[in-house]
């Protein structure tokens, strides 16, 4: 028997098995929890603040001015030699392909230009290609790699990710470290809230990553420890936009 | 050491062996009450967790209450994105699925994420046998697999090991390591080793933490990283779930996902939620080419009909039932012999495997009710526990549909025993004389009964029975009113 076939046979019989049960289906609920919430813009950004420092990250605030000096002196501190980036879209896509591309790095990934000049004088690796033609370069040679931020979570201090053909998933995965710039104006109160009112089920991008902070375990002995399998540090750029 | 156990048959006499290992105990007291003040602190306000938990309940009872109506969704929906869904009624069909899977790409190493689903499956032994190799990359599970051991939790598998014991395994099993007490060094030590091996795999393999049907969506709830690169860095990935984790919205994610990670590690969120909808598109750099979601039953269908069996299939696997559990605490997760120990082990596993293997599971229990009250999707644990004990001794009620293996702890003895009781108890000169000779003959009663006095006095029955005395009270008032 073919896979599909004998798959098929099992889907039935599970769902036979289960339809056997006549259950009254439950109508959604009205219950609800408090989830953190706040309008009060200096709280917000406080507790975004505080949620990714409490979980290891380093937050830096700049306005738009300063993104590539601050880029350049992050690096420079930390002894960063190699980078890889996104790309912009527009250079590197066909027509066609740059039409189809709404993620969010085409439209409000702004600081492409910033981030270039901040780490001029790294060895920059452009994600302009597939992974598998320098998946060896992005294991074994990159000290960071710099994204823009989908959005954020304040409640929990998150960052909010939708990797796309510009920003691939990788670049915030593999290098020991991973730079984020985030606008200001996207860090709204809640995960809830920001997935209802954005809403993301009518839209779903092939991934989304929420990050609150460095990789970490606790599995040896209840002992926290940082870059696990994922960046051990993470660098948050909160770039204020209003 | 290597703690690995016998099976659910022999639970008693593991338990004993666990009660007597000195380190083993204190590591789990460790854990356990590191745990549990986590917890405590996740939750510091009664209030907000018993809406967390109302509303995490009411959200599972609701997506079980159409189970065959969202998988059939999911299995669209994922299909319409590109996600090939595969579905197993038993161990051997998901084994063969993710076989063929692999030899159709010839790959030679599979690299995973944590699932406690693959356990189940024994995926490692079954692969092994036609030369593919399973390797874990979560830490916890990677330690347990260099022993040659098993997880002892569902959230913290080397939880039976001190730092000192990693480091004997380390030392033991991995060329040019020098030993160290240094956590840090130690989790440097397993991310090098496994860095390569995210490279060089074929096949990333995770489990899923909620199965979207809406949106045909996996979610992966984690903290290392390692579930991301297993579900991005090789050209397939394959996720393997039982068919309960199931939910009807992509709304329903964020408030069990707040119950999940508070109620396991006390933690507010994780450092990753990763939403997987899709393979790679066209256009897209990377991500794997193909991915696989495998559906399992294993016997959940027939907790599913059961009214009040069926309540175990709300799980979300927090292990928070565990983490609280007095007997769990003291022998530790490997004395069950099963794949998920502690409360939810005991009643999810009778439907995996049987009442005939885990008749003896189901009296592991005080009935103390810990389980029950921490629970974020409110499992009632002990009611379910005790209808397992039943079913453990007789047979079906009659509009009932057996369990595998129904009233296999039944004991002739005992239900002749119970009968000649009721017997007697119903038939009072029979009652009067029992009664009146147990009064009588206590002195002949032994100084030994078995377990019951391992660790306590044998009872000595009264001087008089209750009857006489209240006879005798009755008696008295009448004299002094
Ligand atoms: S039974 Fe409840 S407490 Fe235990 S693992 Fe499942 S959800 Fe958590």
């Amino acid at each position: 028997m073919s896979l599909t076939a004998s798959s098929r046979v099992a889907k039935r019989a599970i769902l036979a098995r289960l339809n056997r049960v006549k259950l009254p289906p439950i109508e959604k609920e009205t219950l609800s929890y408090p989830r953190w919430k706040t309008q009060d813009e200096q709280l917000l950004t406080q507790r975004f603040i505080a949620g990714l420092s409490a979980n290891h990250a380093e937050v830096i605030c700049v306005n738009s001015t300063e993104i590539a000096a601050t880029l350049t002196q992050v690096l420079t501190s930390k002894a960063y030699k190699s980078v890889v980036l996104g790309c912009a879209c527009d250079e590197t896509l066909s027509d066609s392909a740059a039409n189809e591309c709404t993620a969010y790095h085409c439209e409000k990934g702004e600081f492409y230009a910033e981030i270039l000049a901040g780490a001029r004088h790294c060895d920059l690796l452009q994600f302009d290609s597939v992974v598998e033609d320098f998946k060896s370069r992005l294991f074994n040679e990159v000290d960071a790699g710099i994204t823009h931020c989908f959005g954020g979570i304040a409640d929990t201090g998150t960052l909010v990710l939708w990797p796309d053909r510009a920003e691939p998933r990788t670049l915030s995965l593999i290098p020991p470290c991973h730079i984020a710039l985030i606008k200001r104006s996207t860090i709204v109160s809640n995960f809830a809230g920001m997935m209802s009112e954005q809403a993301w089920q009518e839209k779903m991008p092939t991934n989304i990553v929420l990050v609150s902070g460095p990789s970490k375990t606790a599995d040896i002995q209840q002992t926290l420890a940082y870059g696990a399998h994922g960046p051990s540090q993470l660098i948050v750029i909160l770039v204020e936009d209003r | 050491m290597n703690h690995s156990s016998k099976g659910p048959e022999h639970f008693h006499s593991q338990a004993k062996a666990a009660l007597g290992d000195p380190q083993l105990r204190q590591n789990f007291r460790g854990a356990m009450d590191y745990l549990q003040d986590k917890r405590k602190s996740a939750f510091h306000d009664p209030v907000e967790e018993e809406k967390i938990r109302d509303l995490s309940e009411a959200i599972r009872q609701r997506c079980l209450s159409k189970l065959p109506q969202l998988l059939e969704l999911l299995d669209t929906n994922c299909t319409r994105n590109g996600i090939e869904v595969h579905w197993a009624e038993n161990s051997d069909e998901a084994n063969d699925i993710i076989a063929r899977i692999a030899q159709r790409h010839e790959a030679k190493l599979i690299i995973k994420g944590k699932s406690m689903v693959s356990e189940e499956i024994e995926l490692n032994h079954e692969m092994a046998k036609l030369g593919i190799e399973c390797l874990e990359s979560d830490m916890g599970e990677y330690i347990v697999q260099l022993d040659g051991d098993k997880p002892s939790h569902i959230i913290m598998p080397a939880i039976h090991k001190n730092k000192q014991e990693v480091s004997d395994t380390f030392e033991h099993h991995l060329d040019n390591f020098t030993p160290t007490l240094d956590v840090d060094e130690l989790i440097q030590t397993g991310r090098t080793r496994l860095r390569q091996k995210f490279y060089d795999a074929d096949i990333g393999l995770s489990g899923v933490n909620f199965a979207v049907a809406e949106t045909g969506s996996l979610c992966l709830v984690e903290n290392e990283g390692n579930g991301r690169m297993c579900t991005t860095v090789p050209k397939v990935h394959i996720a393997i779930t039982g068919i309960e984790k199931v939910v009807e919205f992509l709304s329903d994610v964020p408030p069990l996902y707040s119950a999940l990670t508070r109620s396991a590690t006390g933690q507010a969120i994780t450092t990753y939620f990763n939403i997987i909808s899709s393979p790679r598109k066209s256009g897209e750099r990377d991500g794997p080419l193909e991915v696989h979601l495998v559906l399992l039953d294993n016997g959940r269908t027939q907790a599913y009909q059961d009214a009040d069996m069926r309540k175990t299939l709300q799980c979300i696997r927090c292990g928070a039932c565990m983490n609280h559990c007095p007997v769990y605490t003291r022998v530790g997760g490997h004395a069950y012999g099963t794949v998920y120990p502690g409360p939810i082990g005991q009643i999810i596993s009778p439907h995996l495997m049987g009442l005939d293997k885990t008749k003896e599971l189901v009296t592991a229990s005080s009935f103390c009710g810990a389980c029950a009250e921490v629970c974020p999707v409110r499992i009632p644990i002990p009611d379910i526990l005790q209808r397992l004990r039943t079913a453990a001794k007789n047979p079906p009620e009659a509009d009932m549909i057996p369990m595998t293996g129904q009233a296999s702890a039944a004991s002739t003895l005992e239900s002749l025993a119970m009968k000649g009781f009721a017997f007697a108890a119903t038939t009072p000169t029979l009652y009067h004389a029992g009664t009146w000779s147990a009064t009588k003959l206590k002195g002949l009663m032994p100084d030994n009964i078995g377990p019951w006095t391992q660790c306590r006095t044998s009872p000595k029955f009264a001087d008089n029975t209750l009857h006489q005395l209240i006879k005798t009270r009755n008696k008295k008032k009448g004299e002094t009113s």
